[in-house]
């Protein structure tokens, strides 16, 4: 269970940012390390709150716990535990394990001999949630603004700030973001295809080769990104897609607070045709 | 830390054109002859530009598409009198819409929903003869059906949205228009008039599959270029001949999480999220207004309602309300 056949020469000291030598181990298949140390005290104890909160609002049914964020009226101060003081501290914890297993992936890229394309792919994703749950309450003035943490809850929290816009599909980014996720989706499915087409031919067939794959993407469209550049073009449409999220948000409220319908008022009224 | 990341290509080495590998010899139609190169999609991938196949299927697809674009741009026009400012000043707010519900399942004269009927016809012949042309390429290259099945989910979505359910429903004016706001009114329309899509579980699924999608191929293309430097990028050798760079990007994960795909296995992750996406949302969309009418009370009565602090009333179904239509 702990090794596969290769991973003995691979499993070498090395590599970390902090601590030296000190943490430096495995526990079964997982690399420690001092961030995984930081992980697992922060995702603990961050679950341990969660659980309490179930606890507090008197329910263990997965989709309906929720455990909400401050009244507006706490503006950025600290609320008690149970008026969402518990929010604050889960957000807290969350923000610890994230950035915690972001430099764990540096210190395993360091390892392996590795670019740095995972951490940084993974630190956009932590600064979508940061934007929703830190740099958007700051900017509008209160911890009451970021989303609860409940699986329905928070798709409630979804609706009606949406709705408090009312109609979030106009907002520009919120479309920007949307297209990337269904191109990301499509990229991922074509890409997926190919391959799977190609190691997988015809019955009857021996197993297929780049120039085939080339030729296909040719043949169909007139044109195929090849093999390094569909990994590059994969990355850049998945982040662009987190990274518009967090933009379509912190756009919302602190820099727009009326319907996103009407902000296309300027395009109808440019100098040209009004 | 300022290492090179094989974000662009740098050097662009420059061989002879690549013909494609080689057709099948009774083939009617062949591929183009005049490809060339482009420095700027060499930056990102691959330079070669072309050749490109002209097949039957192809063609009529592309007369197809042409034709439904004709109609619903041209109607687009008409709805501005013909005035060609006009049509580019309120073009994002134009739309092609749907037969009114008193025409049912008949057909309309042109004007009040009939050139909405046959843009769609032109539009689903064009995709379906696109699949048609995807199948038989792949075919015809000796390779695996995949994309073709791939594409099918996408297409079962569409047919959903804009057929299947209008003819459940018994009403074309079920359907999405054509139009960029008008198809976003609709469907924000859709969710209110259902109660809250967010609580219909193949919704939840369908984004659950769009998000894991999106997060597979960052996980993905950036496990590929962080391993470039020792050929990542080179799958199907390493799907037949596991190397030193699969051998890293899978020890990455299982050290980071304790489990990890192999060149090939990572491919069919991609591929059943990318299909379930559509998949899922297909039979979430089906299932509004035809076997479920309110998503939100459908979540009431099966306990997915979050706890609230009481400082609201009991929800109230709409449909039981005076002057609801029934």
């Amino acid at each position: 269970m702990a090794m596969l056949s290769f991973e003995g020469k691979y499993r070498v000291r090395g590599g970390t940012l902090v601590g030296g030598d000190l943490f430096d181990f495995w526990w079964g298949p997982f690399y420690v390390g001092f961030f995984g140390v930081t992980t697992v005290f922060f995702s603990l104890l961050g679950t341990l709150l969660i659980l309490y909160g179930a606890v507090l609002s008197h329910t263990f049914n997965i989709w309906r716990i929720n455990i909400a964020p401050p009244d507006i009226g706490y503006g950025l101060a600290f609320a008690p535990i149970k008026e969402g003081g518990l929010w604050q501290a889960i957000t807290i914890c969350a923000v610890g394990a994230f950035c915690s297993w972001a430099l764990r992936q540096v210190e395993i890229s360091r390892k392996l001999g590795m670019g740095y394309h995972v951490p940084f792919a993974f630190s956009v994703a932590i600064f979508a949630y940061v934007t929703l749950e830190v740099f958007r309450p700051l900017l509008m003035g209160a911890w009451g603004y970021g989303f609860p943490y409940g699986i329905l809850s928070h798709l409630d929290w979804v609706s009606n700030t949406g709705y408090q816009y009312l109609h979030f599909h106009y907002n520009p980014a919120h479309m920007l973001a949307v297209t990337f996720f269904f191109t990301t989706t499509l990229a991922l499915s074509l890409h997926g295809s190919l391959v799977l087409s190609a190691a997988n031919p015809k019955p009857g067939e021996s197993m297929k080769t780049a120039e085939h794959e080339n030729t296909f993407f040719r043949d169909i469209i007139g044109y195929s990104i090849g093999t390094l550049g569909i990994h590059r073009l994969g990355l850049f449409l998945a982040l662009s897609a987190g990274f518009w999220s967090a933009v379509c948000i912190i756009i919302s409220g602190p820099f727009w607070t009326g319907g996103w319908p009407a902000w296309w008022g300027w395009w109808l009224n440019l100098p040209i045709w009004r | 830390m300022a290492q090179y990341q094989n974000i662009f290509t740098r050097v662009q080495v420059r061989g002879p054109i690549y013909a494609g590998t080689p057709m099948e010899a009774r083939s009617a139609f062949s591929r183009t002859t005049t490809p060339g190169f482009s420095h700027l999609f060499g930056r990102l991938g691959d330079a070669q530009v072309g050749p490109i196949y002209l097949g039957m299927s192809g063609i009529a697809s592309l007369i197809c598409g042409f034709i439904a674009f004709e109609i619903i741009g041209l109607n687009m026009w008409a709805s501005v009198n013909w005035d060609p400012v006009q049509f580019v000043r309120q073009l994002p707010w134009l739309a092609l819409e749907p037969p009114a519900p008193a025409y049912g399942l008949h057909i309309p004269p042109l004007a009040q929903g009939g050139w909405w009927i046959m843009a769609g016809f032109f539009l689903t012949a064009s995709i379906l003869l696109w699949w048609t042309r995807v199948y038989l390429r792949a075919r015809a290259l000796g390779l695996g059906s995949h994309t073709a099945w791939a594409f099918a989910a996408a297409i079962w979505l569409y047919l959903v949205l804009g057929f299947i359910r209008p003819l459940l429903m018994g009403s074309w004016a079920e359907a999405v228009p054509f139009g960029i706001f008008p198809h976003l009114d609709w469907t924000a329309a859709f969710s209110l008039r259902y109660g809250n899509l967010f609580y219909n579980p193949f919704h939840m699924l369908s984004i659950v599959f769009l998000y894991g999608s999106t997060l597979l191929f960052a996980m993905h293309g950036a496990t590929i270029l962080a391993t470039s430097r020792y050929g990542a990028e080179r799958e199907l050798e390493q799907i037949a001949d596991r190397g030193t760079a699969f051998e890293r990007g899978g020890l990455f994960w299982r050290w980071t999480m304790g489990f990890c795909a192999t060149a090939e296995s990572i491919h069919r992750w991609a591929w059943w999220f990318a299909v379930l996406c559509p998949l899922t949302g297909g039979i979430g969309i089906l299932l509004s207004g035809t076997a479920v009418d309110n998503w939100f009370i459908w979540g009431q009565h099966h306990g997915l309602v979050p706890v609230y602090p009481p400082s609201w009333g009991k929800v109230l179904d709409p449909s039981t309300l005076p002057g609801a239509p029934r």
